[in-house]
């Protein structure tokens, strides 16, 4: 297709049709031990200024028994081992700045890299959260700037922005729908939650005192709000949806849904982790949201950094807002900004100070970017879902078959005649280049391949991850075991889960080196892989 | 917009190939009234140089040219710069969480030297792949206790972080679980008196917090046989762990939660910070959070996965040990090179600096009329004075020297009045505490 691919198309390997994987190249990565195999005594990679003041004495300022002697097993190495180390390690994780990463339900998009510089400002990475109001205004400013800005984007008429991950935000927004239903006399028992959900959204409703009840989807995979009708009753405080939901569809009658709860006194919670797909062209505060969350590291480009941080700020209409956790940032009447801790309907605090502030910044930097024209992002989020579903739809199934919006979900039933799994296919994805999709959820379609591209892709990008989808699509037919086996470019091959589980080693000891097995990856017995 | 990479033809091209003539056809699903017509009422578009100006202005209108002797929970300490040039590295920056371990061992194998440092440090068997902070690790620590051992009720210690006490607050309401205060006596210590076994008997866990919130260091061995004898838990929570480089660890304590923003984590405005819960092997399965574990591939090549996942929320739901998901992972990243740089002696050097800084301060301080140390126990880095008038009018004054004073005490203990917290580390030069010590004197000179 481009001539220009065929200087890094991997080399064919043993049962592997030739030329079909254009993406990924061959690497040679270096192997690396523990950081605590490299240690000596006497190596050290810090040196600190010399103390200007008097040495104390450890055990006569202290007491004998409150002094530690040297940790054992500490490391000791020093400073260009540390940078080889970690460098060495960061070559063994994929990442959105290697490709496409196409998580569906985690929104990996670019992470712009201005935000990192200006997170690390000399005056906002230097601010202690206990100084007075009087020398935080720039910081209270973000706060508020980028309130404002959530609020616009979502309709909703109140917020904080203290949590720090989305499932705390589901807590937090339970926690005030809990305050407002007991405000009025009866907090209820249960929370309505849809078979599709996450599972942050049960385990956070069990921590607000409430009882979980699943709801089904209907067959189009919709909530069915017949069912609704019946479940919604006096006892019930709320409905937590996911909008879009898990499969990537608009819940179409979602105002309908919030009609159903309010005439029963229940709120409608939505779940934001996919407000990617609504940012710019709908707002949940006009169709019926009472509490949301958002996840600032999905739609707002902070980067998940391995796991995270996050932020889950919670939006939220006017009857909720005298619950809000405190502190709640407030701008006086001259102008200024100040933290407001005295408000004694407010569920208290989830977190210690004002949140993540550093990833608050990040996404507010993100937003400026864009302005109005963050729709504009959204729309090539679906139409990249929308171009990827037409590219594969054919090979693979397509169990419910609604308009996507940002992602798109498929199953791996055709494949599975062939004995080939989603785990398999994702796994076959690492050979071709790419990051996998998400397996295996929603929990509603069975073998589920959930593919989110996000706009961060280009069109040659989404042709290469079609392609490559084809290709897998047409060796679970002709060559399953290549697929089964998967991957086949990796400094390690499927790991052992169940031993790791079942005898669990969360740690290096100093007597594991002897243990250490000589076939590890460390060692070069076998070779690193082909 | 620079951050998406499609030309305008190449829109259509793709629009075509779905088969749609507009890209408002690829929102048909959404119900026409509640679609958005007008543009979003947003700043911006802005370029990268006014995103920069935008974020300058509001760095200078912070703390700037201050000198700041705060601690209370956030602590200034001495950061390399390799620390930050390696986590910005895409790899480690721009990854998810590792799921898909055999394209994630950088992040895995970083996650296992992290739960090693953090056994390490604290002398327990097991740690996590990191908590939200300090403040939900001590909560999830109460949590964890509850299930532990089956009873309801923690005894929790005043000079526990009063922000942190407010969190468990929040999470403890609606867990069924019941919080009782302990008082602390004049040394700034738990008040082993008002903790005699009535109280302790039926409580899940005594939480405590070494240094506690005055800075004083707290009697854990002893804490815990008391807390042993009851069969509660001994939950210690440690919010300055640069304080273990030279403290005897809590080795007796069954859960400890730390905030790990001392070791190389920018206070920036509260977060994000790390925190981490570390404790006996036996409790693994009750802990919360992620864990990175040892294993290997067909062809015995050794490897990392996350492990023991049947503990958490996407698989187990409801029945969850928590319903935390994201977590910290950079920062736990973070932590885990800024200690590999500092090392055995590094971080023992720093330790004994922190020590050696806050008593000579203390001792400048003290040299003041009216000035004196408000608790007498034994404290690291921090400590708490008593003041001849507030400390709030006493703080007005410095700010005009430059100089971000105490922590008022009084804002969470309405018994401290004229009381505040003092921190001083490392990073704090001599001349600046003189500086320090000048400007209070010259205060406390003039009459009010």
């Amino acid at each position: 297709m481009n001539s220009k691919l065929t200087e890094t198309e991997a080399p064919a390997r043993p049962g592997e049709p030739a030329g079909m994987i254009r993406k990924a190249g061959r690497h040679v990565s270096q192997n690396e031990g523990l950081i605590f195999e490299k240690s000596a005594p006497g190596k050290r990679g810090m040196e600190l200024p010399p103390l200007d003041v008097p040495a104390c004495n450890p055990a006569a300022a202290l007491g004998a028994d409150f002094v530690r002697d040297g940790i054992e097993g500490f490391p000791e190495v020093s400073e260009i081992e540390v940078i080889r180390h970690f460098t060495r390690l960061s070559t063994w994780n994929y990442a959105i700045d290697l490709g496409m990463y196409p998580l569906g339900s985690c929104t990996m998009k670019y992470n712009p890299r201005v935000n990192e510089y200006v997170a690390r400002l000399d005056g906002l990475a230097t601010e202690h959260p206990q100084q007075s109001a009087g020398l935080s205004q720039g910081c209270l400013r973000i706060i508020h700037d980028l309130k404002e800005c959530l609020l616009a984007i979502t309709g909703m008429d109140a917020a904080t922005l203290q949590p720090v991950a989305g499932a705390q935000g589901e807590l937090a927004g339970l926690l005030m729908i809990r305050a407002y239903l007991e405000s009025r006399g009866n907090p209820r028992k249960k929370v309505l939650i849809p078979d599709s959900a996450h599972g942050t959204n049960p385990a956070s409703v069990v921590i607000a005192g409430y009882e979980v009840r699943n709801i089904r989807s209907n067959d189009r995979g919709q909530i069915d709000t017949d069912h609704l009708r019946e479940f919604a009753t006096e006892d019930v405080a709320a409905l937590m949806v996911t909008n879009p939901s898990t499969l990537g569809v608009f819940e179409e009658r979602i105002h309908e849904i919030a009609g159903i709860l309010h005439e029963r006194g229940a709120l409608l919670y939505m779940d934001g982790a996919n407000m990617n797909a609504l940012a710019g062209i709908a707002r949940p505060g006009d169709f019926g949201v009472d509490v949301m969350h958002l996840n600032l590291h999905k739609t707002f480009s902070t980067p998940h950094g391995g796991g995270g941080p996050g932020a889950g700020p919670v939006m939220v209409k006017k009857i909720l807002e005298p619950f809000l956790p405190v502190p709640v940032v407030v701008r006086t009447d001259d102008g200024r900004f100040a933290l407001d801790a005295n408000r004694p309907r407010s569920i208290g605090r989830v977190r210690a100070y004002c949140g993540n502030f550093g990833v608050l910044l990040r996404a507010l930097a993100y937003i400026l970017a864009y302005g109005p024209g963050i729709r504009q992002a959204t729309e090539d989020a679906v139409l990249n879902a929308n171009y990827i579903r037409n590219g594969i739809e054919d090979a693979y199934d397509l169990p419910y078959k609604l308009p996507s919006m940002h992602e798109v979900v498929f199953s791996d039933s055709r494949q599975k005649r062939h004995g080939v799994n989603t785990m398999d296919i994702a796994k076959r994805l690492i050979d071709y280049g790419f990051h996998p999709y998400t397996t295996a959820f929603p929990l509603i379609v069975p073998g589920a391949l959930m593919i989110e591209p996000t706009e961060s892709e280009s069109k040659e990008e989404c042709d290469l991850f079609i392609a490559a989808m084809r290709s897998i699509a047409a060796e679970a037919e002709s060559n399953p075991e290549i697929v089964k086996t998967a991957p086949h470019s990796t400094r390690v091959g499927r790991l052992d889960e169940v031993a790791a589980a079942r005898k669990p080693i969360l740690r290096w000891r100093p007597s594991d080196e002897d243990r250490r097995p000589e076939t590890s990856a460390v060692g070069l017995s076998k070779g690193p892989r082909p | 917009m620079r951050y998406l990479p499609k030309s305008p033809a190449e829109r259509e091209q793709m629009l075509q190939a779905v088969g749609a003539r507009s890209v408002d056809e690829l929102f048909r699903s959404i119900p026409e009234t509640f679609r958005l017509r007008a543009p979003l009422p947003l700043p911006g578009p802005l370029s990268e140089a006014e995103i920069i100006q935008y974020f300058q202005a509001r760095a200078a209108e912070n703390s700037r040219g201050f000198v700041s002797f705060l601690g209370a929970g956030v602590y200034s300490h001495l950061r390399s710069v390799v620390t930050d040039s390696l986590v910005q590295r895409g790899e480690f920056l721009t990854s998810y969480t590792p799921y898909q371990a055999e394209i994630s061992q950088g992040t895995l194998t970083a996650i296992f030297e992290f739960q090693t440092l953090m056994c390490q440090l604290t002398a327990q068997e097991v740690a996590n792949a990191s908590m939200y902070d300090g403040s939900t690790a001590l909560t999830e620590a109460a949590l964890m206790a509850n299930r532990i051992t089956g009873k309801s009720r923690v005894l929790v210690a005043r000079s526990v972080h009063p922000e942190y006490r407010e969190v468990l607050r929040t999470y403890a309401k609606h867990t069924g679980i019941e919080v009782e205060e302990i008082a602390y006596q004049p040394s700034g210590e738990l008040d082993r008196a008002a903790l005699n076994q009535t109280r302790l008997s039926g409580a899940a866990a005594l939480i405590v917090q070494s240094p506690n919130f005055f800075g004083v260091l707290e009697d854990v061995p002893a804490l815990a046989e008391a807390a042993h004898a009851s069969g509660a838990l001994l939950v210690a929570g440690i919010a300055e762990p640069v304080s273990l480089g030279i403290v005897r660890p809590p080795a007796e304590a069954d859960i400890v939660a730390i905030e790990g923003q001392a070791f190389g984590v920018p206070p920036s405005y509260g977060g994000p910070y790390v925190g981490v819960i570390a404790t006996r092997e036996k409790f693994v399965r009750q802990m919360p959070g992620r864990l990175a574990g040892q294993s290997a591939d067909d062809q015995g090549r050794r490897g990392f996965v996350l492990t023991l996942a049947t503990r958490e929320q996407h698989i187990r739901r409801e029945k969850a040990t928590s319903n935390i998901c994201t977590n910290e992972a950079l920062y736990a990243l973070v932590t885990t090179i800024h200690l590999c740089l500092l090392g055995k002696e590094g971080l023992r050097e720093m330790a004994l600096q922190n020590l050696s800084k806050a008593r000579f301060a203390l001792a400048e301080l003290e040299k003041i009329p009216g000035v004196r140390r408000a608790f007498s126990g034994r404290f690291f880095n921090e400590f708490a004075l008593e003041f001849p008038r507030s400390v709030k009018l006493i703080n007005a004054a410095l700010l005009r020297e430059k100089i971000a004073g105490p922590f008022v005490l009084g804002r969470h203990y309405p018994e401290l009045t004229k009381r505040g917290l003092v921190c001083v580390t490392e990073t704090m030069p001599r001349a600046e505490i003189e500086r320090f010590a000048n400007a209070l004197r010259r205060i406390l000179e003039t009459p009010l």
